[in-house]
């Protein structure tokens, strides 16, 4: 009942919320349109029209519509489900923590990840006489949803003090795991052979190539769920901002909701860095830029944030494989490219009216 | 009635609060009084749900704390700290409307609610206002609109205010402004249970009085006949002079540090380098 009262009092921010949108929409044209092989914005329509059996008159060719079909729109769902996922669970966490410095890789997410995936490229990778195809697209993405949900569980346990997460714990607790992950990391790396080391790193930096309708059936049901889940606890976020003890006076299951806020933001990392590697600055970043530009308030924040994630990693996109064609730059450079000098003007601007 | 009965807190070994026992009555002002680690805000916090108790009970509006739920004791029990931080920049009518938190009510009602608080604390001038903007005064007051928000309902009477040294922070007029609202909540049939550091407010202020020492209850009962000058010197382990202010009520005047020990403290020597 809470939850649905919750999303109602979202109406108050909808002309916000549908300005997101908009923009996402121009971006989800632009992405389909833009690309090695040219396809207009009609082009587009009239495919779309002709797989549901409507014709608008204008030709495509098969190339254009396998293009389409089987390229771009699969890597622009996985982008947007990605980007949505890094935005929410940025801005959850945020407001969980108390701390606009929070990021996902904060509770040991993204380190655990990593570990995972340097496991798998350089000792399993050696052992396994499986292909190279199966390989990428399947057991490193597994091993690093594996070492996202241990190293966050691990971060949870030591955390925890007398029965209750306690914040300043918890981050201390991520630092260390991080830590030890990252030593893991260094040991594999001084293992690893040139090849493995450039799989590793452009790995690190991000890669949104690898879509495929497969991948899509997986996130979509697990990034959506977990959205609406994260957006039910937009209330208690608000009441947390005040501190725990204010939360618990106002009649928040403090417990309750630090525990479903860590464990459906981690699953929606641990499965996004799993599938597209570690893409930074999106979770750190959108849900200032929402809270600075719109309103603190977590009913718009969590919204906007996951629209905004999936907005500047689609925009991204778009930049990483256009400006080098035929090759790609790496999406996490692109994404803080775009995304820096916005943050900085930003934060001049606040700072002038000590916001922050 | 918030009742504690005989409530015993430890943490290890130490007892923070040893059988204390307390009622906070609809309609009256209670307040506690007490050195530093007297065990106040153990007491504040036992009473408002927070913490567990190592031995004792508390009973609230006849059902013991411990068989509410989360909403429904926030729906009777409001609670204001020394001072509250927010990390992000929350507007004034935003932080007030937390306290509908345990409230399913619409939109348009909880801006009624919220305009109404606002003006109940003089609070208009500082509609959109980012609190991170304003001043300690200014930002106890919106959380006392907080709180009043969240006792603002027509349902589940009685219900209780506890205050956590509300005007440790506050300029004199400040003090009396946040005092003389918990005194009008006091009018509309809502228990007050505030922590004073300071005697005066307290002996102006409250209906009873307890005083703390070391977990201990030293006296409980009217502020009238408990604040005696024998009581006041037990708890704070200080020698004062009661005084008449002219109309009957007692003025509590703390004794000079030099007047009552016979060897002043040494003078610090500062080394002069020239």
């Amino acid at each position: 009942m809470q939850r649905a009262i919750s999303v109602k009092n979202i109406g108050k921010h909808s002309f916000s919320l549908m300005l997101m949108l908009f923009l996402l929409f121009f971006l989800l044209i632009a992405s389909l349109a833009i690309g090695a092989v040219p396809i207009s914005p009609l082009e587009v329509l009239q495919v779309f029209s002709k797989e549901i059996g409507i014709s608008t008159g204008i030709n495509t060719n098969e190339t254009q519509q396998i293009v389409l079909l089987n390229i771009r729109l699969p890597r622009l769902l996985f982008t947007i489900f990605i980007g949505a996922a890094l935005g929410i669970s940025g801005a959850t966490l945020q407001g969980l923590f108390r701390n606009p410095l929070v990021e996902p890789g904060i509770i040991g997410v993204s380190s655990g990840a990593a570990l995972g995936a340097i496991v798998v490229i350089v000792f399993i990778a050696r052992i396994t006489p499986i292909s190279v195809e199966l390989f990428k697209a399947w057991l490193l993405p597994m091993s690093a949803f594996l070492g996202a949900v241990t190293a966050t569980f691990i971060t949870l346990k030591i955390g925890k003090y007398e029965g209750k997460t306690k914040v300043t714990y918890v981050i201390l607790a991520g630092v260390a795991v991080s830590a030890l992950a990252n030593a893991a990391i260094g040991l594999s790396i001084f293992y690893a052979d040139d090849q493995q080391l450039r799989t590793f790193t452009f790995w690190t930096l991000g890669d949104l190539s690898v879509a495929t309708w497969d991948k899509i059936y997986i996130l979509f049901p697990l990034i959506c769920s977990s959205i609406i889940g994260l957006i039910g606890l937009a209330r208690p976020l608000n009441a947390l901002a005040l501190g725990e003890a204010e939360a618990f006076h106002s009649g928040v299951s403090v417990e309750k909701v630090k525990l479903v806020a860590v464990l459906l933001s981690a699953l929606v990392v641990g499965t996004s860095v799993a599938f597209a590697g570690v893409i930074g600055f999106i979770g750190l970043v959108v849900p200032h830029i929402i809270r600075i530009s719109l309103s603190p308030d977590h009913l718009l924040v969590l919204p906007a944030s996951a629209i905004g994630g999936a907005c500047l990693l689609l925009l991204a996109d778009i930049i990483a494989r256009t400006v080098v064609t035929p090759a790609e730059l790496p999406i996490g450079v692109v994404t803080a490219m775009i995304g820096t000098p916005f943050f900085i003007y930003l934060l001049i601007r606040s700072k002038q009216k000590r916001l922050i | 009635m918030i009742e504690a009965k005989r409530i015993t807190k430890f943490v290890g070994t130490k007892a923070i609060l040893k059988a204390c026992s307390i009622k906070v009555k609809p309609g009256y002002f209670t307040a506690v009084v007490g050195a530093n680690g007297a065990g106040k805000t153990t007491l504040l916090k036992s009473l408002s749900g927070e913490q567990t108790l190592t031995s004792g009970e508390i009973i609230l509006n006849d059902t013991s704390i411990r068989q509410y739920k989360g909403i429904a004791l926030s729906k009777v029990r409001a609670v204001l700290s020394q001072h509250t931080e927010v990390n992000f920049p929350f507007t004034v009518e935003q932080v007030i409307e937390i306290g509908r938190y345990p409230y399913k009510t619409h939109n348009t009602e909880n801006e009624k609610i919220i305009q109404e608080v606002i003006r109940l604390t003089s609070l208009q001038d500082f509609i959109g206002r980012p609190y991170q903007t304003l001043s300690g005064g200014e930002k106890q007051r919106v959380q006392m609109a907080r709180v009043m928000a969240q006792l603002y309902s027509k349902t589940e009477f009685p219900k209780y205010l506890l205050l956590d040294e509300p005007t440790s922070s506050l300029d004199l007029a400040q003090q009396h402004i946040l005092l003389a609202l918990a005194k009008n909540l006091c009018k509309q049939n809502i228990g007050i249970l505030a922590i004073l550091h300071d005697l005066n407010l307290a002996i102006q202020y409250a209906d009873e009085i307890l005083f703390l020492k070391k977990g201990v209850t030293v006296a409980y009962g009217s502020c009238q006949t408990t604040a005696t000058r024998s009581i006041i010197e037990d708890t704070f382990s200080h020698p004062v002079r009661l005084l008449d202010d002219g109309t009957g009520r007692k003025i509590v005047v703390p004794r000079h540090f030099n007047e009552i020990h016979t060897q002043n403290l040494n003078p610090i020597e500062y080394e002069r380098t020239n």
